[in-house]
């Protein structure tokens, strides 16, 4: 399979270990998700105050795509025609099941917007949206497993029609405390082909 | 690259099992919204439009089910199945099927729900629904929050351009459960009466239930006399707010702007906008200041909310099949619960429904949390 366009970069977040362009940039012993995300957030020097707000979800796209961002060098004064192409198993299950837990029962409900408003899997797009002044073409599939030859169609069609510049694209999944993140940038120049081969290299290393 | 169209339809809801039948009660200006209390699913009493449950059992078995399906599975099998056998399409390598749903079997989470936790993975009700009809490609699954419904068609468009299909199937669907009231209420976001949408009255939303399916192909031996050819679609993020609409309606302007491009089309060539209109005081003032920036005031407008209520991941297939017909019939239909202007700036919103001497294209437009929004324009076929 051939393709006319290339990726850039790479984010991942996974097993307590965040990787750059494959190069380690962060890893830590917390085995809870939410001692290791506030360390990392802490250890990029991340600082953006929104980002404790965020459900696990949001806190894990958000940082792997402020992580991948960043090293572009943007110009946020410039608008930057960057869609944002997400997938996952789970959608938004593990906020779900708290809003679910604030319902069950009738004697003790406390249902909450600011939990509910997670309750949607797209809400993540929104956080990095906001932070980068994205007003780009944005979606969120859910698939089984991760999907690279669905990625490669979507983000080549909204290349192909001039829809964006450059697509983000990946894999931000959440579940019963299991975290991964495979974010990767799609761009018109650059060396590294965007075929589903590579791409299914990438996430399996 | 080939034209893509939207063919052949159908509709599951409380007004109707068929587009047709439907249709006509909109013509009629009936809703089917009413007053529900039940304490099971919220405390207080709400405004809904549900899908009568025996009529959908009797529908369903219809199908000669031989397993358990859920009440969204019932609704989106029955509704997809007249789909399929009206267009007889063979099932192939080259037919797709996407599913657009924002909470999908989610009341099985609920700890009194007969079907297993595991039956909420969106995953799971996208292999139910793809084994049901031996679809030979695995479901892709849309979960955008409330632009789902109009986003599926523009993905259908965008695999079919990308020559990956010939046909798509969409299927969209989300039903009333607990868990979606209390959230929405939650935000006092639900109106305590029939919706509203513009009207300086307006107090708020009514949640509904509704699937509806439809045919997306390239291929013109498949086109039902109702189809509309996809002229143009975007979708663009307010980078805002994750819950509250832009004050500038930025997305939902730059989404129109951007598919009024691709297709081609003046904002003077529309004849008719099928918005979102909510009936949130906030979402219809921001659908206003963007239609007002895209030059489209004057265009007849209407929200089918105050018919079947806010479907969720339906509601943007639900209305472009009543736009479809709409065109189709050259009738304008009157977006119920609207008397007086409650926005901003003008917008000329369809009172009662009139017949029109020819209505060529539409806009679909809808937006939804996480600053989502989504434009897509439709021409009807010329003969």
């Amino acid at each position: 399979m051939t393709s006319n366009y290339y990726i850039t970069s790479y984010c991942q977040i996974k097993n307590q270990q965040i990787s750059l362009n494959g190069n380690v940039v962060f890893q830590d012993e917390s085995e809870v998700f939410s001692d290791f995300i506030k360390n990392a957030y802490k250890a990029e020097e991340t600082k953006y105050p929104k980002f404790f707000k965020m459900d696990n979800l949001s806190k894990l796209a958000f940082l792997a795509a402020d992580i991948l961002l960043k090293n572009e060098n943007l110009d946020t004064e410039i608008q930057n025609n960057i869609a944002v192409v997400f997938s996952n198993n789970a959608a938004s299950l593990d906020t779900d099941r708290m809003h679910q837990e604030a319902i069950q029962d009738k004697s003790n409900y406390f249902p909450s917007p600011a939990v509910f408003v997670y309750t949607l899997p797209n809400i993540c797009i929104g956080e990095i949206s906001i932070r980068y002044k994205l007003f780009s073409e944005n979606s969120f599939f859910i698939f089984e497993r991760f999907n690279a030859e669905h990625l490669v169609t979507y983000a080549t069609s909204l290349l192909d029609s001039d829809k964006a510049n450059q697509v983000l694209c990946g894999w931000v999944n959440f579940d019963n405390n299991q975290y991964e993140a495979f974010l990767y940038l799609v761009s018109k120049n650059g060396t590294a082909a965007h075929t589903k081969e590579h791409i299914t290299t990438l996430y399996n290393t | 690259m080939s034209n893509v169209f939207v063919s052949y339809n159908n509709i599951v809801s409380a007004l109707g099992f068929t587009s047709q039948t439907v249709v006509q009660n909109i013509q009629n200006e009936k809703s089917g919204l009413e007053r529900i209390h039940d304490t099971s699913v919220l405390p207080d009493p709400f405004y809904s439009a549900l899908i009568d449950s025996e009529i959908l059992e009797k529908e369903f078995q219809k199908l000669q089910p031989k397993l358990a399906f859920t009440r969204l599975e019932k609704m989106m099998l029955t509704s997809l199945n007249l789909v399929i056998s009206e267009s007889k399409i063979d099932i192939n390598e080259r037919v797709g099927l996407i599913i657009s749903t924002t909470k999908g079997n989610i009341d099985a989470l609920d700890s009194g729900n007969p079907f297993p936790a595991e039956r909420s993975y969106l995953h799971a009700l996208g292999n139910t629904i793809r084994d049901f009809f031996n679809f030979k490609n695995d479901a892709i699954i849309v979960s955008n929050a409330c632009v789902s419904g109009i986003l599926a068609v523009a993905i259908a468009k965008r695999y079919i351009s990308q020559n990956i299909y010939d046909h798509v199937f969409v299927v969209g669907g989300d039903v009333i459960s607990q868990f979606i009231l209390s959230g929405f209420n939650s935000f006092q976001a639900l109106s305590d009466e029939p919706c509203k949408p513009y009207d300086a009255n307006r107090t708020g939303i009514n949640i509904g239930e509704v699937a509806a399916a439809v045919l997306v192909t390239k291929d013109v031996n498949y086109l039902a006399s109702e189809s509309v050819e996809i002229l143009g679609e975007s979708s663009c993020n307010d980078a805002n707010h994750i819950s509250g609409p832009s004050r500038t309606g930025e997305g939902l302007y730059r989404s129109i702007e951007s598919a009024l491009k691709q297709a081609k089309v003046k904002p003077s060539e529309i004849d008719y906008i099928s918005a979102h209109g909510t009936a949130t005081p906030f979402n219809d003032e921001m659908e206003a200041i963007a239609f007002n920036r895209s030059g489209l005031e004057h265009v007849p407008l209407n929200s089918l909310k105050g018919y079947l209520g806010h479907t969720l991941g339906a509601s943007g297939l639900l209305e472009t099949i009543v736009g479809m017909h709409s065109l189709h019939n050259n009738t304008l239909y009157a977006s119920k619960g609207f008397e007086t202007l409650g926005v901003s700036l003008p917008l000329n919103i369809i009172k009662s429904t009139k017949k029109n001497k020819s209505l060529h294209r539409f806009l679909k437009t809808a937006s939804g949390f996480g600053g989502c929004n989504t434009a897509v324009i439709f021409k009807k076929l010329s003969n």
